[in-house]
């Protein structure tokens, strides 16, 4: 037999994700759908690993470039996302308090 | 690092990412959740500048970008989440883009090409789909944007052939993606990427205003595609997890709020809903009488209730009279009156954001309920104090087939004993429908400005 493509095994990974996803996501509760959203846009920011990849070549050119246009562009997602959502979250409080 | 190594870093950052999100299933969890998010971005991020090159102007880029999202993030407002999430898809869509182009400018350096080697037919179509999605994300959103901030018109734009030309459009990028398959070249892909820019823009702005919150559902499930696309054609597997649980995060949002909406997806998706075009013209001329009070009559029926239900709508947060709001029930529950609120999922902008808004004004979360949860104890209600609120307190979503909005779930308000609506005028709501809520003997309107109207209940109370 010879070695599994690898896309295969993106795919079996992606595939394993979604009903993940799909399960942790039903049990999120509707109050929290706001910082869900926020914090997905957080998440979505781990394209800059991507970035960073790109402008990672020991050379710089139009790719690495665009690479670390991309990591800052990521970047305001990543810290934005996470503190924004910290910020909401912070505002829910039980009554009493 | 080994390439064994920061697999396994990622592999850890992955499940910190599903933690995040299952914190989210309460309140008291969530804060941590957001750590466990913050801790799996911070060990990807580290990770990978081990295996990069030019780290110091990476790092430079991450403070750039860093500070500015610190910023937005510490000073936007509450009212304005749904733009700054619209706004931050953009974000996503654009680095998506980038990322898809600097790996075709040079493959060898991803390991996805050996060099002098052509991409692999894999590959080619990923990154194909990557681009495209990406694209689509970005000018999508900043018409998302435009519209849910006011700097473009919130009415539907439409015109002749609009659906031939977005499916000829469609065609053409995937024509032009067989031709990048086929011989991969620079031309058909800036082709198909500018294509792929115009459908954003033209599949958002035949969508109205008070459709945006499954728009922007949709555009955070599609930022998760693009991202997971990316990880496809850098063989990443932490990109593709965490890419698909964006993507199927917005797609269940998206399904939740058409369904809140009582709307198909793809009927939202074509459309010319929401600017008044669909908004039939109140038939009868019959006029209706309606009983009209003051805030005065308005505090004596709250103050003598035992249980007491304020709805809020977006036109509370529009007369910025949360933090009243929250003033008047601290009054009402000192008197030994149970007060909740009941949230409609399409209450706000955007799903869960009127539960944003009312715990900005401190109001407990404990206090306040869904729809499904709270809708069978409204015949038991004394009194229930709709605010800013109309199309989804419309009792005719559950008895007029020949209404626009019949079959959408609505709070059953008008099970209560008394009902209480503040609003400004007899106007129609969103939908432009009328609502026979207002017309019931057991209704009462309350006619002023949100804000005024809860500010003198509460002068009221306190006599």
């Amino acid at each position: 037999m010879n070695v599994v493509d690898p896309f295969i095994i993106n795919l079996t990974v992606f595939v394993l994700a979604v009903v993940v996803g799909y399960h942790v996501v039903w049990n999120v509760t509707p109050a929290l759908h706001t910082p869900l959203m926020a914090v997905t846009n957080a998440i979505s920011g781990i394209i800059i690993v991507g970035a960073m990849l790109a402008a990672g070549p020991e050379h710089l050119d139009t790719g690495t470039v665009l690479g670390l246009v991309a990591v800052a562009l990521a970047a305001v997602n990543v810290f934005g996302g996470f503190l924004v959502t910290q910020r909401m979250l912070d505002m829910f409080k039980k009554k009493g308090k | 690092m080994s390439a064994n190594s920061v697999a396994l870093a990622y592999l850890t950052a992955a499940v910190l990412f599903i933690l995040a999100l299952k914190g989210l299933s309460s309140p008291v969890s969530a804060r941590r959740g957001n750590v466990f998010g913050m801790v799996g971005m911070a060990i990807a991020v580290l990770t990978t500048l081990t295996v990069t090159h030019n780290v110091a102007y990476i790092l430079a880029a991450i403070v750039a970008g860093g500070v500015v999202g610190a910023i937005v993030a510490k000073r936007i407002q509450m009212t304005a989440m749904p733009e700054l999430v619209a706004a931050m898809h953009s974000l996503v869509g654009l680095a998506a883009v980038l990322v898809a182009m600097s790996a075709f400018n040079n493959p060898v350096a991803y390991g996805i090409a050996a060099a002098g080697e052509a991409l692999h037919a894999a590959n080619r179509i990923e990154l194909f789909i990557g681009t495209f999605v990406g694209a689509i994300t970005f000018t999508g959103s900043i018409i998302a944007f435009g519209k849910l901030s006011g700097k473009l018109s919130g009415k539907p734009l439409r015109f002749a052939g609009q659906h031939w030309l977005n499916l000829g459009l469609g065609i053409a990028m995937i024509a032009f993606g067989i031709v990048f398959f086929l011989s991969p070249g620079w031309t058909p892909l800036l082709v198909m990427t500018a294509i792929a820019l115009a459908l954003g823009v033209l599949l958002i702005v035949p969508i109205g205003g008070a459709d945006m919150p499954v728009v922007v559902s949709m555009l955070n499930s599609y930022s998760g595609w693009a991202a997971a696309g990316i990880g496809f054609t850098l063989n990443n597997n932490m990109l593709i997890i965490a890419g698909s649980l964006v993507g199927s995060s917005g797609a269940i949002l998206s399904y939740i709020m058409c369904k809140a909406m009582n709307r198909a997806f793809l009927n939202v998706i074509l459309g010319g809903f929401g600017g008044g075009e669909g908004a039939v013209a109140a038939g009868e001329a019959v006029e209706k009488t309606y009983r009209s009070g003051s805030a005065d009559d308005a505090a004596f029926l709250m103050g003598n209730a035992d249980s007491v239900i304020i709805v809020p709508g977006y036109g509370l947060a529009v007369a910025r009279a949360q933090h009243a709001i929250n003033e008047m029930s601290n009054l009402l529950t000192e008197k030994g009156i149970k007060v909740r609120y009941a949230i409609h999922p399409v209450a706000g902008r955007m799903p869960g954001h009127m539960n944003v808004l009312l715990a900005e004004a401190e109001v407990p979360y404990d206090q306040v309920v869904e729809m499904d949860e709270i809708n069978n104890e409204f015949a038991d209600t004394d009194v229930v104090l709709v605010i800013g609120a109309n199309d989804v307190v419309n009792p005719a979503a559950r008895t007029d087939p020949n209404s626009p909005i019949y079959g959408m779930p609505i709070l059953d308000v008008h099970k209560a004993r008394t009902v209480l609506v503040v609003k400004r005028s007899m106007a129609a709501g969103y939908a432009g429908l009328d609502n026979d809520l207002f017309y019931m003997d057991k209704t009462m309107m309350v006619f002023g400005d949100a804000k005024k109207v809860v500010e003198d209940v509460i002068k009221a109370l306190q006599h």
